[in-house]
C-alpha cells in the first residue's frame, strides 16, 4: 500500500473514538436535563459540574484528533 | 487551500543571537508579552479609581478576582488563600492567552504543547512540593487510598502512581489539543467558503457559530485548568 494511502486510512481510523465521545456528551447532558427536571432548584450547582464534565469528555474527542492531526501531518 | 496547521508557525520577529543561542523575540513570545501586558492593563487601569460603587471596568476586575476566590474557596477551603496568587496568574495567562488568540491575524500562544506542558509542570512541581513541605514522608500515603483491603494495595498503588504521573500530560495535552483542533477546525470550513461559491453561505455560517463556541471553549478550557489545580491542591493538603 502506498504511504499516503495508508497514513489517510490511519488518521480515519483514529477518529472512530469520537464514537464514545458523543454518546458521552449526549449521556452528560441527558443525565443534566433529567436532574434539572426532578429538581429545579439543584440547577445552578448540577449545571456547572455538567459543564466540567463536558469539557473533560470534549478532551477526549480532541486527543483522538491530535493522534490523526499527528499522522496526517507531522509522520 | 492553505495548510490547516500553517497558522501555528513560529516565526521570528526580531533575531537575537545569544553566543550561537537563538534567542530571537518570536510570534509566540510577543503574544506571551502582549498576554501579560493586557491582564496588567485591564486590572490595574481597572482598579485605579478603586470606586466605593464601581464602574462597568471595575466591575470586571472585580469579578474576575471574586471568581477564582470563590473556586479557591470551594474547592480547597480556607487553607487555599496562600495559593491565590499563583492560582489567579494562571486563570488570567491561560484566559487571556486564549481569547487574545481568537482575535483575526494573532497567534494562540496556547496552542503550542510546549507552552501548555510547561504551565502543568509547574502546577504540578509546586503541588508536589507543598505536599511535601506540609506532610513530610507522611506524603507517602498519598498513594496509598484509605479504605482499601490490603489485599487489593499491590494493584491500587501503582494506578495511583501512575495516576498521579500523568497528571501534567493530561492537563498540558487537554488545554492544548482544545486551542489546536479549533482553530484548525475554523480554517478547514474556512478553506471550503470561496471554492464553494455561492453555496460557500453554508460554511460561512458555521465559521460564525464556530467563533461563539470558541469564546465559550476558551474560557471553560482556563476554567478547566484552574479547577483541577484547585483539585489537585485540595488532595495535596488534605491528603484523602
Amino acid at each position: 500500500m502506498e504511504l499516503e494511502a495508508a497514513k489517510m486510512i490511519g488518521a480515519g481510523l483514529a477518529v472512530i473514538g469520537l464514537g464514545g465521545v458523543g454518546a458521552g456528551i449526549g449521556n452528560i447532558f441527558a443525565s443534566l436535563i433529567s436532574a434539572i427536571a426532578r429538581n429545579p432548584a439543584s440547577e445552578g450547582k448540577v449545571f456547572g459540574r455538567a459543564i466540567l464534565g463536558f469539557a473533560l469528555v470534549e478532551a477526549v474527542a480532541l486527543y483522538a484528533l491530535v493522534i490523526a492531526m499527528l499522522i496526517l501531518f507531522v509522520f | 487551500m492553505a495548510n490547516p496547521i500553517a497558522q501555528f508557525e513560529i516565526k521570528p520577529l526580531v533575531e537575537i543571537n545569544l553566543g550561537g543561542l537563538d534567542a530571537s523575540l518570536t510570534n509566540a513570545g510577543a503574544f506571551m508579552v502582549l498576554t501579560i501586558v493586557s491582564i496588567t492593563a485591564f486590572l490595574v487601569l481597572g482598579m485605579r479609581k478603586r470606586e466605593l460603587v464601581p464602574g462597568r471596568w471595575q466591575s470586571m476586575a472585580e469579578l474576575s478576582y471574586e471568581f477564582v476566590a470563590g473556586l479557591l474557596r470551594d474547592n480547597v477551603g480556607s487553607e487555599g488563600r496562600k495559593y491565590f496568587p499563583f492560582v489567579f496568574s494562571l486563570f488570567m495567562f491561560i484566559l487571556f492567552a486564549n481569547i487574545l488568540g481568537l482575535l483575526p491575524y494573532s497567534f494562540t500562544v496556547t496552542s503550542h504543547i510546549i507552552v501548555t506542558f510547561a504551565l502543568a509542570m509547574v502546577v504540578f512541581l509546586i503541588i508536589t512540593l507543598v505536599s511535601i513541605a506540609r506532610h513530610g514522608a507522611k506524603f507517602i500515603t498519598y498513594f496509598v487510598p484509605s479504605g482499601v483491603p490490603v489485599a487489593v494495595l499491590p494493584l491500587m498503588v501503582p494506578i495511583e502512581i501512575i495516576s498521579y504521573l500523568s497528571r501534567p500530560i493530561s492537563l498540558s495535552v487537554r488545554l492544548f489539543a482544545n486551542m489546536m483542533a479549533g482553530h484548525t477546525m475554523m480554517k478547514v470550513f474556512a478553506g471550503f467558503i470561496v471554492p464553494l461559491g455561492f453555496a460557500g453561505i453554508l460554511p460561512l455560517g458555521i465559521d460564525v457559530l464556530m467563533i461563539g463556541f470558541e469564546f465559550l471553549v476558551a474560557f471553560l478550557q482556563a476554567y478547566v485548568f484552574t479547577v483541577l489545580t484547585c483539585l489537585y491542591l485540595h488532595d495535596a493538603i488534605h491528603l484523602h
